[in-house]
């Protein structure tokens, strides 16, 4: 194994320069370290301007999500090892504003994560004296996968869509209200339809499947979208040929 | 309904003609051009295809066929002007002609499967 590889990070620091640029370092290889054992290093070592966001270092968190040699991945779960021989690219998330060096502006994902209410949504609560609400374990394994989630927004930055569509929902947000539409506790699939089935909800996803090649928690958004729409398009036609039926208000 | 798009119905001919091509297709495929070439099944005659073609519900079949996967041709090729090319300002003009196309296609089809 090589002693030392080259990386090279996209920088913006717009204080000082109106534009991005590449800067490169050279860091040790140890195998035990990850790609963010290698930017701490950086950090701590050769050049502490460097800003880039990270917590857990367990894959929990989702903070330290970064383009890698053009791949959106968790630096905290990715051996420095397997990027060898290098120079290796680092770059921030693909298709959100860039704050600073590696830090994505956050704002766009969080409104549309809100927008889906991600919570469980009751029209009324039953009273604590009938105790907590059971779930059976088939119950739980029906939105469990999508429960995984932890807003990592490496699916953002593997969709060409949302790319190209700004206003595109995008794929953790739609996992997530499915999450909560497949939980048995919840009541608010309706609301959640009538914001997801739009043209910038789930029928602006044409399906590439990059989101649930890079998610590092096997949530598969595709999967959630795809189902999404089977729902969405049976809605409509019931709600097109029985006018009275199925949708409620 | 107020506020929804009319999406799902695109989308309903789209995935309903992706799957019955990809399922029919395929066996139409190794049976015609796979497994009668090779000898493993024997060549329906001329008079046997064209009675099988004659009966309604082989017309049905095909007609079915024949325009779901157009739609689902339509819907895709819509999709791959608009992001592959990046012509989604021509919104309007791409739609109609896509799924202008499908109708037309599924046109010929009813007008050739009714007149055999």
């Amino acid at each position: 194994m090589a002693d030392s590889v080259a990386i090279e990070v996209r920088r913006y620091r717009p204080e000082e320069k109106s534009e991005p640029y590449w800067q490169r370092y050279e860091v040790p290889v140890r195998e035990e370290w990850m790609i963010l054992d290698a930017l701490n290093y950086i950090k701590d070592n050769l050049d502490g301007s460097l800003s880039y966001r990270w917590a857990c270092r367990m894959g929990v968190c989702g903070s330290c999500g970064m383009m890698v040699g053009g791949e959106p991945i968790l630096t905290c779960a990715s051996y420095l090892a397997d990027h060898l021989p290098g120079p290796i690219r680092i770059e921030p998330l693909r298709g959100f504003p860039v704050v600073r060096d590696l830090v994505n502006n956050l704002d766009d994902f969080m409104d549309k994560l809100t927008a889906v209410k991600p919570w469980i949504v009751r029209e009324q609560e039953q009273p604590l004296s009938e105790g907590e609400y059971l779930q059976t374990p088939e119950e739980l394994d029906a939105y469990k996968q999508y429960s995984m989630c932890i807003n990592c927004m490496l699916c953002y930055a593997a969709c060409p869509i949302y790319e190209l569509e700004p206003a595109f929902i995008g794929p953790a947000a739609i996992a997530l209200a499915q999450r909560y539409n497949f939980d048995s506790r919840d009541q608010g699939a309706e609301e959640r339809m009538d914001h997801l089935s739009r043209d910038e909800g789930i029928w602006a996803c044409t399906f590439v499947g990059e989101c649930s090649v890079v998610c590092p928690k096997d949530v598969d958004p595709a999967g959630a979208i795809q189902r999404y729409k089977v729902k969405a398009m049976t809605q409509w036609y019931k709600s097109m040929l029985l006018p009275w039926g199925e949708r409620k208000r | 309904m107020k506020g929804r798009s009319i999406e799902p119905f695109f989308w309903s001919l789209f995935s309903s003609g992706g799957m019955l091509a990809a399922l029919v297709l395929p066996a139409l495929a190794l049976a015609l051009w796979v497994a009668i070439p090779l000898g493993w099944l024997q060549a329906p005659g001329h008079q046997h295809l064209v009675a099988l073609i004659g009966h309604p519900v082989t017309r049905l079949c095909l007609f079915g066929l024949i325009a779901l996967a157009s739609f689902h041709w339509g819907h895709r090729f819509r999709f791959t002007l608009y992001d592959g090319l990046q012509l989604k300002h021509l919104f309007g003009l791409i739609a109609t002609l896509c799924y202008g196309g499908a109708t037309i296609l599924t046109a010929v089809a009813a007008y050739v499967l009714w007149t055999f």
